[in-house]
């Protein structure tokens, strides 16, 4: 038993964990406002980071003006998706709206291991990366920063739900569309811009991680994480989201301890969070914060 | 050239139910379907060893396509663990011919049934969850089952892959493309007639009952919790067997090629091909399989001119896959069976459509 090891890893699956929940967040943003799956959340966090990679790489800008460029760009993007593909699914059945961002995220993820390569592409040194002692636990600053970015977008997420005229009306949206409508609010833009805040969010969580282990199509795995994080914390839960990222985080970690230590399964780390997923579902499948599903007949 | 009467109704005359629910509506489909069986006996003699090879292809993935329909298009349920359960039918035939000195053809079967316990425990959650839950359930199934071939040296020969001994009957080896393909054409048959005349059954008509209205089913009677595991050992069961067809073609399994993208394909060939619909499943898998093959060739004539697309081509055929999953949900939701269907209706009353 490794009580130091155990809590650098509890530590780095905070850390981790945040930005799980940051991602979980605009999934749920999604779901919440507009009832579609995304299946292409993690293409999301991709495709920002890799335009990030090549705006600051092949076109040589300076950082703050290729992270603008990036952020615009995905708003675009989210604008594009929602209402070119997805507007007119509007109305189908749940397993074809499931399909549809499945058919969207092989179609990403092929096109973007075409336009550059399979191979893990490093970001240009942004920050200075050196390794800072807090409480005896060494932390790479970049970790710092990352887990600094996501509570700043939290902390955003939080203020425009709760202050901007907007965000009410999303809210609003979420709450019931019939009645948000008859007050005048236009649902069609209030879902395109469900997609634009979910696509900049994840641009911003993938340059992130991006700048931390260089860019390459693992990136989009983190999509898949995002059913663990999301399920537990329940899907039409933001707060949920969070904790339900962070709890995947840390147990990730702790799992690839209790495999070093006792089990040597060599994959652990990977799977954990499935088998958490399947007892979530069959136990509580609501998670912890979502509301429980009432049918009427 | 005399059609008879009864070759093509221009109307809806049946007056039985028994005349609704017949397999070949007219004499004429029945001797087409016949007329159809025929030229695929004689297709492997006439044509070479790669035209054998696609439908070879066709027939295995066909038959797992077709459970998945059962579960989605008939029952309702999604499922997006499919390939493990493909996966798990070839390597449990692998495992039951090297293992136990059982012969290949009593083994495909066996490993079908080995993979409906699976597929079962894996429905239970089935029983309490639905739709989009649903979905995610048997994605983590996807993913554990994944991890399981990669692990279990003694089940599935572990990241090494097991070897699986080709099929031999009466001293005769079915190891060509061109023997092999009777076999297989054999079990399509026998399994696209079972699981047609399954659906005209009780049984099938409950899982329709269930997908279209899980509430009023229960009330008349239709045991949910039981037809729904039911429709994924049933679904498993034609994945197991489909799959075990698969490793005994390949002749080598390993878990390299049982990702989610083959779970995602299966999805693709019922959702282009028509979901609810037997016929269907055999067009879209047809059209899945040949897809990348066209692709190809496309890329032989255009790629001289454009040698940047020849070397992306692997890349393009996937995203033909996501595109063509997009397009046809836009565009074409219910599938190749559905337009089948309009060209039929449009011929029926030619030349007075309207």
């Amino acid at each position: 038993m490794n009580g130091q090891l155990l809590l650098q890893l509890v530590i780095n699956g905070v850390i981790i964990g945040v930005l799980y929940g940051v991602v979980a967040m605009s999934f749920v943003l999604i779901y919440k406002s507009t009832q579609v799956v995304n299946f292409a959340q993690g293409e999301f966090l991709l495709i920002g980071a890799w335009v990030c990679w090549a705006l600051l790489v092949k076109f040589g800008l300076p950082f703050w003006l290729g992270f603008l460029i990036t952020l615009a760009f995905m708003f675009v993007f989210g604008v594009l998706l929602q209402v070119v593909v997805l507007r007119p699914m509007i109305g189908e059945p749940i397993i074809s709206v499931i399909m549809l961002t499945i058919g969207l995220s092989i179609f990403f993820q092929a096109g973007l291991s075409w336009i550059f390569g399979e191979y893990v592409q490093p970001f240009p040194r942004v920050f200075d990366i050196e390794m800072v002692t807090i409480a005896g636990l060494n932390v790479q600053t970049a970790y710092l920063m990352s887990f600094v970015i996501s509570l700043l977008i939290m902390v955003g997420f939080f203020a425009f739900f709760k202050y901007s005229r907007m965000g009410l009306a999303m809210r609003a949206t979420a709450f019931d569309q019939q009645v948000a409508a008859s007050l005048g609010i236009s649902v069609h833009r209030v879902f395109a811009l469900a997609w634009a805040i979910s696509a900049v969010v994840s641009a911003v969580a993938g340059v992130t991680i991006g700048m931390i282990n260089g860019v390459s199509s693992a990136l989009s795995f983190i999509g898949i994480k995002v059913f663990p994080a999301a399920i537990l914390g329940g899907l039409d839960s933001i707060i949920g989201a969070i904790i339900g990222g962070l709890i995947i985080g840390v147990l990730e970690n702790v799992a690839q301890f209790v495999d070093g230590e006792w089990l040597h399964w060599g994959n652990l780390y990977n799977i954990a969070p499935f088998y958490v997923l399947v007892i979530i579902l069959m136990i509580r499948p609501y998670g912890l914060f979502g509301t429980k599903d009432i049918e009427r007949i | 050239m005399a059609l008879s009467a009864d070759s093509m109704r221009c109307g809806e005359f049946r007056t039985t139910y028994k005349a609704d629910t017949t397999i070949f509506p007219t004499p004429m489909s029945r001797n087409f379907a016949i007329a159809g069986l025929i030229i695929l006996l004689i297709v492997p003699q006439v044509f070479d060893a790669y035209f054998t090879n696609l439908l070879i292809q066709i027939g295995y993935y066909g038959i797992a396509a077709l459970g998945l329909n059962i579960l989605v298009g008939f029952t309702g349920q999604i499922s997006l663990g499919h390939a493990a359960f493909f996966g798990f039918g070839a390597f449990a035939s692998a495992w039951i011919s090297n293992n136990f000195g059982i012969p290949v053809i009593l083994a495909i079967p066996l490993a079908g049934l080995m993979t409906t316990a699976v597929g079962m425990v894996v429905g239970i959650p089935a029983a309490r969850i639905k739709g989009l839950y649903l979905a995610i359930a048997t994605l983590a199934a996807q993913f554990i089952l994944e991890d399981f071939f990669n692990r279990a040296d003694w089940f599935s020969g572990g990241s090494a892959g097991s070897l699986a001994p080709p099929l031999t009957l009466f001293g005769f080896s079915f190891d060509t493309d061109k023997s092999y393909f009777y076999i297989v054409l054999a079990f399509v048959l026998v399994m696209y007639l079972a699981g047609t005349n399954m659906l005209r059954s009780r049984d099938g008509r409950a899982f329709v009952a269930v997908r279209d209205h899980y509430l009023s089913a229960e009330i008349m009677g239709i045991n949910l919790t039981k037809y729904r595991i039911l429709a994924f050992g049933v679904s498993s069961f034609y994945a197991g067997v489909g799959g075990a067809l698969f490793g005994h073609y390949l002749g080598f399994v390993s878990a390299e090629g049982i990702t989610i993208l083959l779970s995602i394909q299966f999805l693709a060939m019922i959702i282009i091909g028509g979901l609810g619909s037997v016929m269907g499943t055999l067009m879209g898998t047809a059209f899945m399989v040949l897809l990348p093959e066209v692709m190809d060739g496309t890329m032989k004539v255009v790629g001289g001119y454009l040698p940047g697309l020849e070397r992306g081509v692997s890349y393009l055929k996937e995203m033909a896959i996501g595109l063509a999953i997009v397009l046809f949900l836009i565009f074409e939701p219910d599938g190749l069976a559905h337009r089948w269907k309009q060209i039929k209706a449009y011929w029926k009353l030619y030349p007075f459509s309207y």
